[in-house]
């Protein structure tokens, strides 16, 4: 293999590394090895992974490598190799969530997203860095340190799946597995120029996903195009007995659709999506992607989403108090950080918990536990619970005038390392676009569209309910025409 | 503030955290912040809207009472911060 060939397949998408492999073009282990090659270099700068499992991965590339040769072995994601989000419980692998409370935690158990990419031939290279148990939008909040955005690496590559988008982006894994609860894969694809599906609620299993907020947490796919989406979401969706909240709804095809016209496709601009606080900039690049698609034969009408704006105050109060409560197992007791030298079980519980979590994370539970309390449950929790229901109903109403509701993810580019990390309100606000489609729980695809000022802009496509296939179709066709997608910031090229 | 100083490190308790005396100042501020920000809440009428607390509304599943799971004690607790004996052991409660 020739080092141009390597130059060029860090920046593949998945579906063309697994051509190269089955015309025997390349083998898995030399994939593998080049991605390794490329962390080893590279990762300093960035910060992206926090554990990198060479010998695993190198296990499973001989493995695969023979399954492949015995035509034993067909799945499209086969010896292809990604990131997982370090959330992701790994049987024998650091999964810290990008917390100084799981920092010496070695899951005894796999989570069903990772037992279903095994089985498929994937090849794990690593752990990726995240905002503390997902709560943050820049990746400022894990206690492995911040990560750099590969555009520039003054930036912040967004969160909480920051580790994942900055990984992807700058070709040191061609896919990941993040998850959003309140826009943390769509916003940091956005801000690092990848592609990243949130789909509907229960869609994919949460088991060995470690829990946030339970009633919003989905994975979600970070890559390189709409088409390699297809396949992940194909791969790890479906109902598991482990989660009861996962949906018993059949998975269709995602791949099979991705082809169809568009001419006719009805799309709803939200006008509270371009009110007050979005970038001029920004505003003019989504504008032109949503013009490409009228090219393509849809039709573009203003539609209204008249309680989103309430979106974040219901968040703030219906994330945090989910988080407060499955935060509660963290006690010093049977796994993860705990104090020296308690005093008594009190000392025990209260400084280990205090010593483990983050100043955000303590931020979030506080509040959480506040919403909770005596006397306060129905001002707080209960009325945010009736406000998320009339901003689903704003999307169910919206939804039978449209077929997709396009808007930004975000209402700028990435933001600077520092700038808003002593101002949390500030970093709240930066998640209006996203926060109602997670509280509605509809799947929704971020794709990058174009720059500003050398900042990859992201195009946010919602769609109704356990409709990914119609979004993931939208995507492509928008992919097949323009080649933001195929942009790749040129410091990372080589090895 | 929305909040005072007594009630952050009455719910910090609550919520077993021991928040030092001299991060109260901080905390107490912007969870206030916080709280001024949900605020916005409360302009908004919702009597008679029903309460969502599953997207999809879904009700919890039920499953056929049988066990499958198995004992998997020495894994789980070889994680575990202090054993003994197939125990967790905690600071003495009783005197």
């Amino acid at each position: 293999m020739t080092l141009a060939t390597q130059d060029d397949l860090s920046t593949l998408t998945s579906k063309e590394l697994h051509q190269l492999i089955i015309n025997k073009d390349v083998s898995v282990m030399e994939v593998v090895e080049l991605f390794l090659k490329r962390i080893e270099h590279y990762n300093p700068q960035l910060n992206a992974y926090i554990t990198v499992v060479q010998d695993k991965a190198r296990e499973q590339a001989i493995k695969v490598d023979n399954q492949i040769r015995q035509g034993e072995l067909n799945h499209p994601l086969a010896g292809v190799p990604y990131a997982l989000k370090d959330l992701f419980c790994t049987k024998g692998i650091l999964t810290s969530c990008g917390s100084k409370m799981l920092s010496n935690f070695i899951s005894p158990y796999n989570a069903t997203v990772y037992d279903k990419l095994n089985d498929a031939g994937a090849v794990l290279l690593g752990k990726v860095n995240m905002d503390e148990f997902a709560m943050g939008s820049s990746n400022e909040n894990s206690y492995y340190g911040a990560v750099a955005n590969p555009w520039d690496l003054s930036r912040i590559p967004g969160g909480s799946s920051g580790g994942s988008a900055s990984a992807v982006a700058a070709g040191l894994a061609p896919y990941s597995l993040g998850s959003d609860t309140g826009g943390s894969v769509r916003q940091p694809a956005s801000y690092c120029g990848i592609s990243s599906i949130k789909p509907t609620y229960g869609r994919i299993s949460r088991y060995g996903m470690t829990a946030y907020a339970s009633s919003l947490d989905q994975c979600g796919p970070m890559a390189r195009s709409a088409e390699d989406m297809a396949v992940i979401l194909q791969t790890i969706s479906g109902f598991d007995e482990r989660d009861s909240t996962s949906a018993n709804v059949p998975v269709p095809n995602y791949s099979a659709t991705l082809n169809e016209s568009l001419a006719g496709l009805r799309i709803g601009i939200p006008k509270e999506f371009f009110a007050n606080g979005l970038d001029a900039s920004v505003a003019k690049v989504i504008q032109e992607a949503v013009q490409k698609f009228t090219q393509l034969g849809a039709t573009v009408k203003e539609v209204s989403l008249p309680n989103s704006h309430l979106s974040v105050a219901a968040y703030y109060v219906i994330a945090p108090a989910e988080a407060s409560a499955n935060l509660s197992r963290f006690d010093g007791v049977r796994f993860g950080y705990s104090c020296n030298d308690p005093k008594n079980l009190q000392d025990l519980y209260e400084r280990s918990r205090w010593e483990g979590f983050g100043d955000e994370v303590k931020r979030r539970i506080v509040v959480g536990t506040y919403a909770l309390s005596s006397g306060y449950y129905d001002a707080y929790y209960l009325k945010a619970q009736k406000i998320r229901r009339l901003i689903k109903n704003d999307f169910v109403a919206v939804f039978n005038e449209v077929d997709v509701l396009m808007g930004p993810v975000t209402p700028t580019t990435a933001f600077k390392i520092g700038e808003k990390s002593d101002d949390p309100i500030a970093m709240y606000l930066s998640d209006i676009y996203t926060l109602p489609i997670s509280l509605a729980g509809v799947p929704a695809v971020s794709i990058p569209v174009g720059f500003s000022e050398g900042l990859p802009v992201g195009l946010q496509i919602i769609g109704d309910y356990f409709n990914e296939a119609k979004l993931l179709n939208v995507a492509h066709q928008y992919q097949q025409v323009t080649d933001w997608h195929r942009q790749t910031p040129s410091q990372f090229s080589g090895v | 503030m929305s909040i005072s100083k007594a009630e952050v490190a009455k719910v910090a308790h609550l919520a077993r955290l021991a928040i030092p005396e001299e991060r109260l100042e901080g905390y107490t501020h912007t969870i206030s912040d916080i709280l001024d920000l949900v605020a916005q809440m409360n302009a908004v009428n919702t009597d008679g809207i029903e309460p969502l607390s599953n997207p999809l509304d879904a009700v919890q599943l039920l499953r056929e009472d049988k066990v499958t799971e198995t004992n998997q004690r020495e894994v789980y607790q070889s994680i575990a911060p202090r054993v003994e004996e197939g125990l967790y052991l905690v600071p003495k409660v009783i005197e």
